[in-house]
This record gives C-alpha cells, sequence and structure tokens, in this order.
C-alpha cells in the first residue's frame, strides 16, 4: 500500500521549479507531483502556469485531457485490470461479471477513498498471458476474479 | 570452490507477472542452503511465454531450459541436479535446439533472453554497438541510403519507408532536429517494444543515435506509456550507463558528435500511439492530433525537423548498418523487407514473440506454432493489428503476414499483434468494444471519430436488441464509410475496420433474435 503525504503547496512549488528548465516539462511536472501526493491538485495549476508561461487553462486542459492525472486523492489502493480485446479473449469481461456479482466490486466505481478501486486499462503489454492486471508497479498475468478481490482487500 | 554457476532467471514484466521474481529468490536461498555458489542473471524473455518463468542454466553443453518453473519447484529442480542440466519433468532441453527458435530469424531480438539487458560488456560481446561504429564512419547521407536500400518499413503500423523519412529529416535545414522514439505500445495484442525495452535496451539506443548521427540530430525523446513500468526502469538505467560510457552525451563514442536522450512518459492515452498527437503530448499539450502537412519530418518536435520511429523500427538499424542493407533486404517478400517480430496472444496455447521473415502464413503461426486455441475449442476469429485491426475468419487464415496481403483482404498488420478468439466470441460485441474505445480514446478534434464513434455505439446496440435492423444495419455501413474517409487520424479512420470485417464474416451475430440476450446498455 503506498501512503502519500498530503498536498503541501510550498512542496508543489519546489517541484515545479525543480523540473520547469526541461523541454515540454508539463508532463514530467504532472507525474512528479501525482508521485510525491497520488495526485495533482487544483492548486497546482497556477504554480505550473506562471513557473511556464502557460496559461491556467493550458494547464488545466493538459490535466484533464490524461485518464491517468487524478485530481483528487487517491483510493486506498488502485488495480487496473487489463479489459482489450486479448484479454477479452480470455474472459476478462467474465471476471468483471464475477467481480460484482461474487465479491461486490464494481469495476470503475470510485467509492470511498479508503476502498481500493479496480480501474479499466487497455493493454498491459501481456496479452500472452492474461487476463492481467497491474497493481502498484506490478505486473500479474492469468488473473481470476478472486485474486482481484483479494487485493481490493477481500469484500467490500 | 567451484566458480559460480550461471542460472538465468527472466526479469522481463511477462516473467514476473507469472512468478519469476519468486523463483528467482528460491533459487538464492536454495542454492545457499545447498553450499551451491551460483550467478542469477536476470535475462530477457526468449518469448515463448507460455513457458515463463522460464529457468536457464549454463553447462559446458550449452544453455538447458526449464519451465514453466514455480518457486516451489525450485528444491525439486536442485534434487535433481537442474544446475548442471540435469533431467527433470520441467526439462525442456537445450535452449537453442527448442522448435520455438529454432524456427525464427532473430535479427532485431537476436540478444533478447541471451545477454544480461543492462550489462553493456554483455552487449559489447554480442555484436552490440558495431552498427553504430559503422555508421560514425559514413556520411549521413551514407547512412540514410542504407537504411532505405534495407526496404525497412515503419514498423508501428503505417509501413512508411523508414529511410525516406530519414531523408526528409536529413535535408531539411534546421537549427536543432530532433529522434523521437514512438515507445506508446497501445495496441492490444502486442508486446514487442516492450519485449526490446526490457529486454536489449542497449539497442534501441543504439539505433537511435544512428539516427541522429544521420540526420543531425542533437536530442531524442522516447514517449513511453505509462502501463509500462518495468520498461521505463530499463530504459531509465540503460541510458544512465550509456551515458556514463560516453555513447550518449556530448560526444557519442568519441566521434565528437553530440546526443542526448531522455525517456518521457505518456498517461494512459491510447491517442499518443498516433504521431503528431505523440508529439503534442511531449510538448505538454493535450494530445490533439495534428492535420499533415506539415509532416513531423519537416515541422515536428516544437516546429522542428524530426524523425519519429517505433521502437521496432529504431532497433532494426543496428543489424542494418553491422551486416548491410542487402543482408536485411535478403528477408522477406514483395514490398515487405527483412523480418518482423510477430506476437501472438489472446486465447492461444503456445503465446509469445516469434521474429520472422515476412511472408509465413498466419495459420502456420496460430496452429503450428501456437498450437491453436488455449481453451481447446476451435478458432473462430482473430484479430490482427491491434484495436484497429479486422477480425479474420479460421477460414482466412491462409493469408501471408505481409503488409500488402494483408491490405489486400481488407485487413492490415499494424503492430504484427495477433489476437485469437474462440468459438465462444460474440462478434456484435466485438464490433461494439471497437467503437466504445475509440470513443473512450478519440482526442476529440475531428467530428467523424468524435461523434461517429458514440452514434456507432448506439447503433451497434440497436441493431443487437433488435431494433429496425435493416435500416439501421444500412446507417451503420454508411457511418463507417463516413469514417473511413473523413476522420483525420487512423483512430477515427481505421474502427471501421474492426466493425466492418465483424459485420462482413461473421453477419450471423448481428443477425440473432433479440431475445437471446439483454441489449449491452441495459445491463
Amino acid at each position: 500500500m503506498v501512503h502519500y503525504p498530503a498536498w503541501d503547496q510550498d512542496e508543489a512549488r519546489s517541484i515545479v521549479s525543480g523540473l520547469s528548465h526541461l523541454e515540454g516539462a508539463t508532463l514530467p511536472i504532472l507525474h512528479a507531483l501525482q508521485e510525491e501526493f497520488g495526485y495533482v491538485d487544483p492548486q497546482a495549476v497556477p504554480l505550473i502556469a506562471e513557473a511556464l508561461n502557460l496559461s491556467r487553462a493550458d494547464v488545466h486542459g493538459t490535466i484533464s485531457f490524461y485518464h491517468d492525472f487524478r485530481t483528487a486523492p487517491p483510493p486506498r489502493r488502485i488495480v487496473k485490470l487489463c479489459r482489450a480485446e486479448a484479454c477479452q479473449a480470455l474472459g476478462c469481461d467474465t471476471v468483471v461479471e464475477e467481480l460484482a456479482r461474487e465479491h461486490g466490486i464494481v469495476v470503475d466505481d470510485h467509492g470511498a477513498p479508503d476502498k481500493a478501486v479496480v480501474e479499466t486499462v487497455y493493454c498491459l503489454g501481456n496479452c500472452a498471458l492474461g487476463p492481467s492486471a497491474l497493481v502498484e508497479g506490478e505486473l500479474l498475468g492469468r488473473i481470476d476474479a478472486d485474486r482481484i478481490a483479494s487485493l481490493c482487500g477481500a469484500r467490500q | 570452490m567451484s566458480e559460480a554457476i550461471r542460472i538465468f532467471v527472466p526479469i522481463d514484466a511477462a516473467a514476473l507477472s507469472v512468478g519469476a521474481e519468486a523463483v528467482a529468490n528460491a533459487i538464492a536461498k536454495e542454492a545457499q542452503a545447498r553450499g551451491i555458489t551460483v550467478e542469477i542473471v536476470r535475462n530477457g524473455s526468449r518469448g515463448m511465454l507460455w513457458l515463463e518463468p522460464m529457468v536457464e542454466a549454463e553447462t559446458p553443453g550449452g544453455r538447458i531450459a526449464y519451465g514453466p518453473v514455480a518457486a516451489r519447484d525450485v528444491t525439486a529442480l536442485f534434487d535433481a541436479g537442474f544446475q548442471n542440466g540435469e533431467a527433470h519433468a520441467l526439462r525442456l532441453g537445450p535452449v537453442g535446439e527448442l522448435d520455438w527458435l529454432k524456427r525464427q530469424q532473430r535479427l532485431t531480438f537476436e540478444r533478447v533472453g541471451v545477454t544480461d539487458p543492462l550489462s553493456l560488456a554483455d552487449y559489447r560481446a554480442y555484436d552490440g554497438l558495431k552498427g553504430l561504429e559503422k555508421a560514425l564512419a559514413l556520411t549521413g547521407a551514407e547512412i540514410v541510403e542504407e537504411v532505405r536500400e534495407s526496404g525497412l518499413r515503419g514498423r508501428g503500423g503505417a509501413g512508411f519507408p523508414t529511410g525516406i523519412k530519414w531523408k526528409t529529416v536529413h535535408d531539411a535545414k534546421a537549427e536543432q532536429k530532433y529522434i523521437v522514439c514512438n515507445a506508446d505500445e497501445g495496441d492490444s495484442g502486442t508486446f514487442a517494444d516492450r519485449m526490446l525495452m526490457e529486454g536489449d535496451p542497449f539497442l534501441l539506443i543504439e539505433g537511435m543515435a544512428i539516427a541522429a548521427i544521420a540526420v543531425g540530430a542533437t536530442r531524442g525523446y522516447i514517449y513511453l506509456r505509462l502501463e509500462y513500468p518495468h520498461a521505463h526502469k530499463a530504459l531509465q538505467r540503460a541510458i544512465l550507463k550509456a551515458r556514463n560510457a560516453g555513447l550518449l552525451g556530448a560526444s557519442v563514442l568519441g566521434a565528437g558528435k553530440a546526443f542526448e536522450l531522455e525517456v518521457r512518459l505518456g498517461a494512459g492515452a491510447y491517442i499518443c500511439g498516433e504521431e503528431t498527437s505523440l508529439l503534442e503530448s511531449l510538448e505538454g499539450k493535450r494530445a490533439i492530433v495534428r492535420a499533415k502537412p506539415p509532416i513531423p519530418a519537416l515541422q515536428g518536435l516544437f516546429g522542428k525537423p524530426t524523425i519519429v520511429n517505433n521502437v521496432l523500427s529504431f532497433a532494426a538499424v543496428p543489424w542494418i548498418l553491422t551486416h548491410g542493407a542487402k543482408a536485411y533486404a535478403d528477408y522477406g517478400m514483395g514490398r515487405s523487407r527483412g523480418t518482423l517480430p510477430v506476437q501472438l496472444g489472446g486465447n492461444v496455447k503456445r503465446g509469445g514473440l516469434i521474429e520472422l521473415a515476412f511472408g509465413i502464413s498466419l495459420r502456420e503461426i496460430i496452429e503450428d506454432i501456437g498450437g491453436g486455441t488455449l481453451s481447446g475449442r476451435p478458432i473462430r476469429a482473430v484479430q490482427v493489428g491491434g484495436p484497429l485491426g479486422a477480425y479474420l475468419t479460421a477460414q482466412q487464415l491462409d493469408v501471408a503476414m505481409d503488409y500488402e496481403a494483408l491490405a489486400g483482404i481488407k485487413a492490415m498488420l499494424g503492430h504484427g499483434g495477433i489476437v485469437v478468439f474462440d468459438d465462444s466470441v460474440d462478434m456484435a460485441k466485438q464490433a461494439r468494444f471497437a467503437f466504445e474505445f475509440c470513443a473512450k480514446e478519440s482526442c476529440g478534434k475531428c467530428t467523424p471519430c468524435r461523434i461517429g464513434a458514440t452514434r456507432g455505439v448506439e447503433l451497434v446496440d440497436k441493431i443487437i436488441a433488435g431494433h429496425e435492423r435493416p435500416k439501421n444495419l444500412a446507417v451503420l455501413r454508411d457511418l463507417n464509410r463516413l469514417m473511413t474517409d473523413a476522420s483525420l487520424c487512423a483512430m477515427g479512420g481505421l474502427t471501421p475496420m474492426p466493425v466492418m470485417s465483424a459485420l462482413n464474416h461473421f453477419f450471423e451475430d448481428f443477425d440473432r433474435p433479440p431475445a437471446e440476450r439483454l441489449p449491452l446498455a441495459a445491463e
């Protein structure tokens, strides 16, 4: 389980200024903030805009475009479940159904922040050993609903 | 005390996904308990993914493979003397004699699985850097000509001749040029880029350095998808080592030409695999597709001349420089020269990576090499070329793996991914998914893609539900034609390919009595 410190505007400012010299620095900055705090607080928008001489709309636009940038603190744990074609061919949709039916886990449902979330992702590059999931940087192959449920901390 | 026995346990993400880390730990622990000195090398994967974790023991008679090994097998393996290549139920035999590998022509993947991916000494010992050394002795125009003559075509999917792209950038006049590697391998069913970056990252670095020398670029970026944390780690470490060894930096291999290389991470947007949207993303913007022209070769990253190539395109170049354009062009058929790393996945018994000269039939790959479906049920559909590729029937599998041959049956090779489905697949559902995926991942710039994909989902739902089927089928065909003709890039332009192939080849799935199932939207 990854624990993140609470958002700290001064710390955020120093992360931004440490990376603002890069070419096309926006994404590296957003990744660095999310790695530190688990999300990118909306308070970061004016910081980044000022450091990179961009409009706040540009920065907000970039954050909102990408699926992976979060603007609120992350759930307790994120399990990324592949639901692309190669995993479909090996029954990932059945896994999704079983998670809902047997374990009360609804994929892509962001409930209370203290709960684990199973998120849909399209392809983890493990297409010969699916269905696959990615949990805190660890790739898992040949998974089933029970394995995902246990990663989520059993019944929710 | 005898010399350490070398044991190879893959560090490839696919091998790790089925327990390679636990196996490596168990081997270390068991060896220590028995007082046997072992050196555990974490190699790339040989690509026989159904046998992962596949462990190899180095013996005087060559490397002997065992697999698939679970941590609980390790004690018994030591009891049997696997470290000396002795017999055991999991023993597969000498690696070089395994049928799967013997059938291949490994050029790009020649070192993957053989070496320690992060050892520059290993890399050199197995012919690494020869291509770059050769390139440094040539003029830029000569390097470009060598690549052109090899017949290499972009391995990302579009199949554009790499040499021509390089020549355009070479001939452009600019103070700054860029080399960008598209490592946003988002197509389901593809993993060759990942395996290469994890299994032989120096090869990609060398290929990009050759491109930089050829066209006079001094900066390069590898745009890597966030879903590949293992590849990210491997590239970061390899770049650091390359820089320390003078392979990157102010003077590449001391030849006085600068090349700096950096990895940049995406953030979960499939569209970033499209080169212009990738460039927008690298610039820090929303990844909205650009209209072409201008082409990136003339106005690419930050408006400068830029080579954007796929991982496998760059990775093919060192071999071409080392062995000569003709040697590479001698592989393949028609206008598809060289080799293609094919990725076999989905519902298949023996899935993995197979590098072969162009021209082998899909059937040979899926049935002979792949052994048919994992479920043991009949093959019903095969999707080639990722989520924008066509679904083929079991009767169409005699087609050759070749850009033109596949185009001839309204399919595409794409990045070389093959996904096998058995007879439990519902092709109307797959057609719906193609639209759903496009709706989620469209960048939103052009209307046919942004709106068309959503209308497509609704149409397929209506057809499945049996609502005015003939009329809705006519609208669906019309919508597909419009998206094909009027979309700005391949996302909207090719989404009709899986849809139409499903509709044309598997019409029965769109024509079932609606009572059999609920419309998906009602779930």
